[in-house]
């Protein structure tokens, strides 16, 4: 076990550090999410009654495009030199690689989040930080579900052409009742509505799509990875 | 205990049988060549034997152990035609990390000595984007030797190598064979490779046709071996 | 299985067919509240049936290759699920023509709806997906972890329909909206030719698939001339 937990901390810790070296897709994925946010603005007139009602709605797909463009980053990395021959070639388990990326990715789209909240808070006039606890819960939950699917799909996508649309177009589908779920709560979050009742519905189904999704990737990565 | 056994590999490309039926068996402190032409599997075969594809029958044992076992890897390293380093973390950087990977407690005096033997310990801090070809290739020789391993999968290990990394290349491996590691490498019969191989494979459209010591004819001919062994 | 049985196959249920429509148009009475358009149903409920035996079938179908590693299990899913995409596709349409007549829109973001056409659409990705891989054997693989994942996702979908308001008609089988026996009688009485025919159609593309194999060996054989 703590052979597991070192070897996925070298893996994340090599992914993070390449990406801070570069800023590839932490620039690409920042600046394309800053521009989204800014094109809902024409997409309906901003007042504070119809943001209240989308404002669930808007930030994730912000986070949806923002992740597709870290994920595909994530074996991306692997493939100049051939390095992913190295690593699966190495004592590192599949299952010890997948979770150091996954968790590489997360750090990544955690920290564009937490960097667009503030940015959406202050165009929409929302006030985010009523329930700051229920919302970090939410976003860790969702974020999770959106790294560790993601990241099984950047590792089959990852010989393909067009690699690039190829990601977003198998993974949004399939991420739809993570990210309808993060909607469903963020929604009465940001408007400081308490969360109970039939919203705890919610965050089980996030909860179930997190242990279901990552106990099936830790099963199949080896399967992806090694043909 | 043989270092090598390969027992009745086969491997399909759909119904295409890329390897047919591959058996053979490199005892400890031999050196292989192996051979054949483009297209008659030898990076398909190698791959099988580094784990990094499985095989669709049969079976590959390193020193004893299924490759697919997590606990052959730290037994063997690679050098395949990508030379698997990473270009934005720098020299040392990615030696510590093949080190770690690989459970090495001494880690940052393993990539010092590495570096230092490679010549690049100058350089240890500026990241491989920045090097020249021939030092990210002995970078790259030193990421494949870190972990001391006692088998070699070397995959066309001369043919992109400029003459400084041929030369150290070139030196490890005898060393090591001298230590007492296996050698496995497929090859284009370069003359450096030939020089070092006691041992030939050679493959013929996904068939091994032939494998024994190597023959002294091999050295100066290089198509001795398919005219003497090969089907035209 | 010989191709003349196939046809066989595929003309009795051709026949079934005719001999339903028939019953349909002259021997079943307009139900009460829709009028003749109801008819639709007997299409719309066992097209849905089928589509969803036919994507768990290339669930099993899917793993079974991943363990024996046999690209005819590969084949058969890829047909399979072809065939459950247009019958999908059946249900989706002729849901929409009901729904034109009925609620005098072609489309509502109703939650059943919105789940088939989301199930719909993670199977057409595995399509995709397969066809951005060139070789057979890694396509088999990794199309096959995909239809693993795809079938993961639907349960999940189907059952945030429940936490959601719906427009759609109650289940026409069990629970309120219970249907006259004659009316059942001719929903199954129907999925049976249906059936036959989704049969019919993979067993086709699975020949298809068999000899699109055969000749990629054989172009690589060539090639390695």
């Amino acid at each position: 076990m703590t052979r597991f937990l070192r070897q996925t901390w070298i893996v994340m810790a090599k992914d993070l550090r390449s990406e801070l070296r570069t800023k590839e897709a932490l620039n690409a994925s920042l600046s394309f999410a800053l521009v989204i946010l800014l094109l809902f603005s024409f997409a309906f007139n901003p007042t504070s009654d119809l943001t209240r009602e989308i404002s669930g709605g808007l930030l994730w797909l912000v986070f949806a495009f923002a992740g597709a463009l870290i994920l595909n980053r994530s074996f991306a990395r692997e493939l100049p030199n051939d390095c992913l021959d190295a690593l699966i070639a190495s004592p590192v388990s599949g299952a010890a690689l997948f979770t150091g990326k996954a968790l590489a990715s997360y750090v990544l789209l955690a920290a564009i989040e937490a960097v667009c909240l503030p940015v959406f808070g202050v165009f929409y006039n929302v006030r985010w930080t009523q329930q700051p606890l229920w919302l970090a819960l939410v976003l860790l939950l969702a974020s999770w579900g959106i790294a560790v699917v993601g990241t099984v799909f950047s590792a089959l996508t990852v010989n393909m052409r067009l690699r690039e649309l190829m990601l977003p177009m198998l993974v949004y589908p399939m991420l739809i009742p993570c990210l309808m779920a993060a909607m469903q709560l963020t929604t009465p979050i940001l408007a400081g509505e308490p969360v109970q009742g039939d919203l705890m519905a919610w965050v089980r189904l996030l909860i179930g799509f997190d242990i279901i999704f990552t106990a099936l990737a830790v099963v199949l990565i080896d399967t992806v990875l090694v043909g | 205990m043989t270092a090598l056994t390969v027992n009745g590999v086969w491997k399909y490309y759909g119904d295409y049988p890329a390897l047919r039926d591959i058996s053979f068996e490199v005892q400890p402190g031999e050196c292989v060549a192996l051979l054949g032409r483009n297209g008659a599997g030898k990076t398909t075969l190698l791959k099988i034997l580094a784990g990094l594809s499985r095989a669709a029958k049969g079976e590959v044992r390193v020193f004893g152990k299924d490759v697919m076992d997590r606990g052959s890897r730290s037994s063997f390293g690679i050098l395949g035609h990508g030379i698997a380093i990473y270009d934005e973390l720098s020299a040392f950087e990615n030696l510590k990390l093949f080190a770690g990977l690989y459970g090495l407690s001494d880690s940052t005096a393993r990539a010092n000595a590495w570096l230092e033997r490679v010549q690049l310990i100058r350089v240890k801090d500026s990241l491989v984007r920045e090097f020249s070809r021939g030092m990210r290739q002995r970078l790259a020789v030193a990421r494949a030797f870190i972990h001391s391993p006692r088998l070699l999968l070397f995959d066309e290990p001369f043919t992109s190598l400029d003459d400084k990394a041929v030369a150290l290349l070139q030196s490890l491996l005898s060393e090591s064979i001298r230590g007492g590691a296996t050698v496995l490498m497929s090859t284009h019969q370069i003359r450096e490779a030939m020089e070092l191989a006691t041992h030939t494979v050679l493959i013929q459209k996904g068939r091994l046709i032939h494998s024994g010591p190597r023959a002294p004819e091999m050295l100066s001919d290089p198509t001795w071996i398919y005219r003497t062994y090969g089907e035209e | 299985m010989s191709e003349k049985i196939l046809y066989a196959l595929g003309g009795v249920a051709a026949i079934l067919l005719g001999r339903n429509l028939l019953v349909m148009l002259t021997g079943l009475p307009d139900e009460a509240f829709q009028g003749a358009i109801f008819r639709i149903i007997f299409f719309h409920v066992p097209a849905a049936f089928t589509c969803f035996l036919c994507f768990f079938a290339s669930l099993v179908l899917g793993i079974t290759y991943l363990k024996t590693k046999n690209l005819r299990y590969d084949s058969m899913a890829v047909s399979v699920t072809e065939v459950g995409l247009a019958f999908g596709a059946a249900n989706l349409i002729s849901g929409m023509i009901w729904a034109r007549i009925i609620w005098g829109i072609w489309w509502t973001w109703d939650w059943r709806l919105t789940s088939m056409l989301i199930c719909w659409l993670l199977y057409a990705g595995y399509l995709v997906l397969r066809s951005a891989i060139e070789e057979p054997t890694e396509r088999a693989r990794l199309s096959s972890v995909m239809l693993i994942f795809s079938f993961s996702v639907v349960p999940f979908v189907f059952f945030s329909i429940k936490w959601f308001r719906t427009q759609h008609p109650q289940p026409v089988l069990y629970g309120e909206g219970k249907m006259d026996s004659a009316y059942r009688a001719m929903l199954y009485g129907n999925w049976l030719p249906l059936l036959m025919l989704a049969f019919v159609l993979i067993s086709v593309r699975y020949l298809q698939e068999r000899r699109q194999r055969e000749l990629d060996a054989m172009r690589r054989a060539v090639h390695s001339l």
